[in-house]
């Protein structure tokens, strides 16, 4: 009798403190926007600068993210090593691109110089497929029956792995992207203040995500993987070769990091072995924030995480004198996701299938 | 099989380790110590120096072990490496020390406080330890000194720059802590007084990354700039890591700064840097830096948006030692030019330690060597007048040995297109 009574009395209070929790989270977001706004430091312009930064960092975001969500929905597991297949793919489209850019390719025209990005972006795809089908072959198959804990184990240990690897090969310093000029200058866009090379990742990045999402809705190989991320047994007794769908799976997310790599190298120039370590997490937060396992997720969350970080902390905190905000960036970007989360706690756009099969 | 074999191996090294560590640091011979090969001499019986810290024997044939401490992975890992290769070139130089190799050992410090602290503990328990070089960063000198102190032993950081490191109100952890790198009240002083007297600077906006050594140099800077009569008017942080700068940059804009002061290390330096052109308002603010990004990488980062940059550095053209010469062996060793600016510093550290060992070491009848742990930290603090690379250097009785001459450079085209750091200072 007592014992349920402090149940009923315990449950009160969690809800209690959930309730204060949203309801405080809400009311400085809002306030501290409002005050934000009033005082008038910002002008449109600014707001809308800031808007093109969060969208070219979410769509990079967006692109990694759709490594973690696919393997997580096919797998059960997240694949930690994800990071470093993106920083992978940065290398590789780098000793591309400084190869192209030795014959001169990229300082002869946008067409020309676009059509050296995009080799560089099929060289970094291709280095990426091949270390994740082999992290996949050598760390993730054998461990497949295992516990759930013990891929993830593995993936962190792939994860160093790969870094250290690189760091052994190429050195801890840092490499730069050889750039053609033209990206460098402001695209003739009206409202958004973007330079062209903001927009040529927000654009491939949209165009190679729609493919991906019309490959594996449409096509015979991304119905398999949908299948198998469904019921492996049962896809298996169709006649579906789960291992092949599952290798599939690793390789259209490696070829997106491997893509995403060189369009971070050509957005913010620096590579070096230790870059995916963040760019990693923040996407494995976008995947979780769009619902981990969704596709279309991936990009929501990826921009959505982007946008939040570039226009949150000036928004939300400088309202109320905050100094120095943008240095809580990332404090401001994973109370949004606890936030959504305590809405709506399979993610943004979260798979109804995700509780009869977790 | 092979994997069988390497397994044994390091099973048996594992257990030769913690014996070495379980042996404690007092006086006690220690008769597993790395070098095998050695004819076990008898161990001396009763050591003949007393000491109140401790002694370390050396048997005749073992090497005089010492040890560099510092970030060694991640991304500053550029900074303990170039202080590394300057601790092994000074090794190289010695050659033998009172007929006994010298060995060196490092532990990556992570460049936080809490890798500094892991770095430090191991070391600490190692009773084989002469003295150490280092820390590479300032947080992991905070993390790491008071395992060292307790432990008797002595060490002296290269480029810890953080002033409250070697402050006469520093507590007595900091007992075996000095530094031959110069300390950041020294720096940020020059930085402000170039950029109010010389470039006429008056509004200027600064930015740091959170860690102990941008956040001091800004807070220096600061105090230093409004004395003089200039006005801060906007100060800026960033978290680690941050690849996106121009939210933070929009910000500082807003309050039409002339000059921006960033002491930060490599990577968002070279961000902000490249970020700047773009960024509306901020097309004419001149940008100053520290020697935390004096560094051919950060060129490689910012690419022609360099140009212009303004640092301040310790003064190569001032040092009054071989510095040519040490460059040639640094580069014979380890190929390319430095990877940061505080070699040098390195290699005097590693001399200073050898000079004030070479004062109180004891070489016993058998070959072995005492070292007494007190008396070698008091030999260090009384180092005088020694003649290194980055000039004369005299300890003070808080552990500043630095001989501080503080440089301002100026990134030039040429410099970005050879990726080589400007080597002649614009000021003084």
């Amino acid at each position: 009798m007592n014992a349920r009574k402090l149940d009923r009395v315990t449950d009160v209070a969690i809800d209690v403190f959930m309730w204060s929790f949203k309801a405080v989270i809400i009311a400085v977001v809002v306030v501290g926007s409002v005050l934000t706004l009033l005082s008038g430091t910002y002008t449109p312009a600014d707001w809308l600068e800031l808007v093109g930064a969060g969208l070219t960092q979410g769509s990079i975001y967006a692109m990694i993210a759709l490594g973690y969500t696919m393997v997580y929905g096919i797998l059960r597991m997240i694949n930690f090593a994800h990071g470093e297949i993106f920083m992978a793919g940065s290398f590789g489209g780098y000793f591309a691109l400084v190869a192209l850019a030795s014959t001169g390719m990229l300082s002869q025209g946008v067409a020309v110089s676009l059509f050296a990005i995009g080799l560089a972006i099929l060289a970094a795809m291709a280095v990426s497929v091949l270390l994740a089908v082999g992290v996949e072959r050598i760390a993730y198959r054998p461990l497949r029956d295992a516990p759930r804990l013990v891929p993830l184990i593995s993936a962190i240990g792939a994860s160093l792995f790969l870094q250290y690897s690189f760091r052994g090969f190429f050195g801890s310093g840092l490499y730069a992207y050889p750039t053609p000029d033209f990206l460098k200058q402001d695209a003739p866009i009206p409202l958004l203040s973007m330079r062209w090379v903001d927009v040529l990742v927000v654009v491939a990045s949209l165009a190679m995500m729609t493919v991906l999402y019309l490959f594996v809705m449409r096509s015979k190989l991304g119905t398999s993987i949908r299948a198998v991320s469904e019921d492996q047994g049962t896809a298996a007794l169709m006649g579906i070769d789960a291992n092949r769908a599952i290798v599939m799976t690793f390789v259209i997310g490696a070829a997106m990091a491997g893509a995403a790599g060189v369009l971070y190298g050509l957005a913010f120039i620096q590579v070096t072995y230790f870059m995916g370590v963040i760019p990693g997490i923040k996407a494995f937060t976008a995947a979780v924030l769009g619902g981990i396992g969704n596709v279309p997720g991936a990009l929501l969350g990826g921009l959505f995480l982007g946008l939040i970080e570039a226009i949150g902390p000036t928004l939300f905190l400088s309202g109320f004198g905050v100094p120095a905000t943008n240095q809580l960036k990332d404090a401001v970007a994973f109370t949004m996701l606890v936030l959504v989360l305590v809405f709506r706690p399979s993610g943004i756009l979260g798979e109804r299938v995700t509780r009869s099969r977790a | 099989m092979k994997l069988n074999k390497v397994g044994a191996l390091a099973a048996v090294s594992i257990l030769a380790f913690a014996a070495c560590s379980s042996s404690g640091a007092s006086s006690a011979p220690s008769a597993a110590a790395p070098s095998a090969e050695a004819p076990s001499a008898a161990p001396s019986e009763g050591a003949p120096v007393d000491d109140p810290l401790g002694t370390v024997e050396i048997q005749a044939g073992e090497p005089v072990h010492v040890a560099y401490w510092g970030v060694l992975s991640g991304p500053d890992s550029t900074l303990g490496e170039d202080s590394r290769q300057g601790v092994e070139v000074a090794i190289d130089d010695l050659g033998q020390f009172m007929g006994h190799d010298i060995l060196l050992t490092s532990e990556d410090g992570l460049c936080t406080p809490e890798g500094g602290a892991t770095a430090a503990t191991k070391l600490a328990a190692d009773s084989t330890l002469v003295g150490l070089i280092g820390s590479a960063c300032s947080d992991e000198a905070v993390g790491g000194i008071k395992a060292i102190t307790e432990a008797g032993l002595t060490t002296i950081s290269p480029s810890n720059t953080r002033p409250a490191l070697t402050a006469p109100d520093r507590d007595a952890t900091y007992a075996g802590y000095l530094r031959t790198a110069h300390n950041d009240n020294f720096q940020g002083k020059v930085a402000a007084e170039y950029s109010y007297n010389q470039l006429g600077i008056r509004k200027a906006a600064t930015i740091h990354d959170g860690s102990a050594y941008a956040e001091a140099l800004v807070g220096v800077f600061e105090a230093e700039f409004t004395t003089l009569g200039g006005e801060i008017v906007a100060s800026e942080a960033i978290a680690k890591g941050t690849t996106d700068m121009s939210t933070t940059l929009k910000t500082m804009s807003a309050a039409g700064p002339e000059l921006i002061y960033m002491p930060m290390f490599v990577a968002e330096s070279g961000f902000l840097v490249s970020q700047i052109p773009s960024t509306t308002g901020l097309e004419n603010v001149k940008t100053l830096g520290a020697d935390g990004h004096y560094s051919p990488d950060f060129l490689k980062a910012a690419g022609s948006d360099a140009v212009g940059h303004l640092q301040t550095s310790p003064n190569f053209s001032a040092f009054t030692g071989d510095y040519a010469g040490f460059l040639e062996k640094r580069a014979a060793k380890f190929g390319g030019t430095p990877l940061s600016a505080f070699h040098a510093q390195a290699y005097d550290a590693t001399n200073m330690m050898f000079a004030a060992l070479a004062k109180v070491a004891v070489e016993n009848a058998d070959g072995s060597l005492t070292v007494p742990k007190g008396a070698l930290r008091d030999a260090i603090y009384a180092t005088k007048d020694f003649v290194g690379l980055t000039g004369t250097l005299s300890c003070s009785a808080t552990g500043d040995c630095g001989a501080p001459v503080i440089a301002v450079y100026e990134v030039t085209q040429a410099d970005v297109d050879a990726l080589v750091m400007p080597a002649t200072p614009i000021f003084p």
